[in-house]
């Protein structure tokens, strides 16, 4: 018998298919024979086992295709989640899980705030401290406040002094030479300016242009282009051609500030500073802003323009003689323009005295400012 | 609480694996066992594992014949289960102890004790079957799984005769005996 048989042979017996002479035999062939016992023993267990492993795989298909056969009929619920109720699975199966997240942020956030609070320093002596502290630093920046104040004060002050200055950088004196707004001032005062206004002695605005220039005589002619001017029919008083004597008095009407000023003095000299022979030398105390201003005779005659003083030595001031404004009339009259330009050589005021000559004057002597 | 006959029958059913009867006692105690693990942590995909795992219990005792049914199915049905899933949350580490009360619960710890230890047995024989490989497997499950006789085995599987076919499955056998063996003395000195 080999094992083949032998094995067909125990099936056989173990599956119960022997008929009952040869199940006999076979009984005593196990009791006499321990090995093919043991092999029936075994085979027993291992073919119960291998039928446990058959049933259950197969009910364990079926209940599969039941499963899905019930599901397909609705009769039992495809839980499909949907909504609320998956929220509420959702919920319910990471609740734990939540639950713990939360602990651990809750416990860390107390640990850290403990933490900090442990070794952040006591706050209470330091902080009288800063109190004392800021209270100086207080008081400095109110000392610094006032001495800023302070200097404030003083720039504004000093803007004050300066803004006329400022606006027009130079300033001196004009009067007129005809009625129609003609001009005469130094060349210096509006040298490098591009902006002239002039002012009369009513503090009355005028814008004006220059005509013409001339640095070597220091001569500049201007005319007043203003809406608000004018014209004025005759002027009171006239230009002399000659220079007058030495020792005669002479006055001069100016603004070395905002107010016509007048002062008065005397011809020195025929000639101006180391003989210069365009100017004529003054004996008048004479300020800054009195240049180009008229130098009037007592007959009230233009005999020169103030123009320089000598630094040196007070109250000599130099003129530019009156003739020389014909000169620059003349050249100017070469423009057919200015060919109605008229220079009056009368006074009308001669013979009046000096308040009653300067009552008339005035209104024609201009303050002069450039930028 | 006495079972009601056709309470009986049913079981009688499944015990002879009918197909009518399996799918009542799944019809009726599916939905009961779904909303159980679900509202204890569990998914759909679970809920169906543990209760066919049930079902199994239930069948394999209903097949060892010595099955005497004190309580209805689905109160034995919900106590299997619950078990089954207090287990699976504890091996998962995910416990959480379901809010229930205790009231239909029977005692299924021996059942599921045995149920245990078949599945053990189970999965021995599907790791030593799956072991086997082509065409020894197959050949095995035709013959003793399918109880197809060597004929027609032979000419499904290509042997020339049933000879040819009983000398395959012998040798099949005698391997996959010594594979199954091996395990299965392994696993009970282990315990």
């Amino acid at each position: 018998m080999n094992d083949t048989k032998l094995l067909e042979t125990v099936e056989r017996y173990i599956r119960g298919e022997m008929k009952p002479d040869e199940r006999l035999h076979f009984e005593n062939l196990r009791k006499t024979n321990a090995e093919i016992d043991q092999l029936v023993v075994e085979h027993t267990l291992f073919l119960q086992q291998l039928n446990h492993y058959g049933e259950r795989k197969s009910f364990k298909s079926s209940l599969n295709d039941i499963h899905t056969d019930l599901t397909e009929q609705g009769k039992i619920d495809s839980m499909r989640l949907k909504g609320r109720s998956k929220v509420v699975y959702l919920w319910k199966r990471y609740k734990r899980v939540a639950t713990i997240a939360a602990s651990i942020a809750g416990i860390t956030t107390l640990t850290i705030s403990a933490l900090v609070w442990m070794l952040s320093p006591k706050p209470t002596d330091n902080l009288q401290g800063l109190n004392r502290e800021l209270e100086g630093i207080k008081k400095e920046q109110q000392n610094q406040k006032a001495v800023v104040n302070n200097l404030k004060d003083q720039i504004n002050t000093d803007k004050k002094a300066e803004r006329k200055s400022i606006q027009f950088k130079s300033g001196g004196t004009g009067f007129l030479i005809d009625g129609k707004g003609y001009l005469v001032t130094n060349a210096h005062i509006i040298r490098n300016s591009i902006n002239i206004a002039v002012f009369n002695n009513k503090g009355e605005e005028f814008n004006a242009v220059v005509l013409k220039t001339d640095n070597v005589k220091d001569i500049a002619i201007l005319k007043i282009e203003d809406k608000g001017y004018k014209s004025i029919a005759s002027l009171p008083y006239g230009i002399s051609k000659t220079v007058s004597d030495v020792a005669e008095p002479i006055y001069t009407l100016g603004y070395p500030r905002n107010d016509i000023v007048y002062s008065e003095g005397y011809l020195s000299a025929r000639t101006g500073f180391n003989g210069d022979t365009l100017s004529c030398q003054l004996g008048i105390a004479a300020n800054r802003g009195n240049s180009g201003g008229p130098v009037f005779n007592h007959n009230g005659e233009v005999i020169g323009i103030l123009s320089t003083k000598e630094t040196e030595s007070e109250g000599v001031a130099f003129a530019i003689q009156s003739k020389y404004i014909f000169d620059a009339i003349d050249q100017l009259k070469k423009d057919t323009i200015y060919q109605s330009l008229k220079l009056s050589s009368k006074s009308s005021v001669r013979g009046m005295n000096k308040q009653q000559q300067v009552q008339k004057i005035q209104d024609y002597v201009f303050m002069v400012k450039g930028d | 609480m006495k079972p009601q006959t056709d309470e009986k029958a049913l079981l009688e059913g499944l015990a002879n694996n009918d197909k009518k009867a399996v799918e009542t006692i799944y019809k009726d105690n599916f939905n009961m066992v779904q909303s159980l693990i679900i509202n204890n942590n569990g998914s759909s995909d679970d809920a169906k594992d543990i209760f066919q795992e049930t079902i199994i219990v239930l069948y394999e005792k209903v097949r060892s014949g010595t099955f005497e049914l004190n309580c209805q199915i689905k109160t034995f049905v919900y106590s299997v289960s619950r078990r089954l899933w207090l287990k699976r949350l504890q091996q998962q580490n995910r416990y959480s102890s379901p809010g229930d009360s205790m009231e239909n619960v029977v005692a299924v710890d021996e059942d599921i004790e045995a149920h245990e230890q078949r599945n053990t047995e189970f999965e021995m024989m599907e790791k030593a079957i799956n072991n086997l490989g082509e065409p020894c497997k197959s050949l095995l499950e035709a013959y003793y799984l399918q109880k197809l006789n060597m004929q027609v085995i032979a000419a499904n599987f290509g042997y020339t005769n049933a000879d040819n076919a009983k000398n395959q499955k012998y040798k099949c056998l005698m391997r996959l005996k010594k594979i199954f063996f091996a395990h299965y003395k392994n696993g009970n000195s282990d315990e």
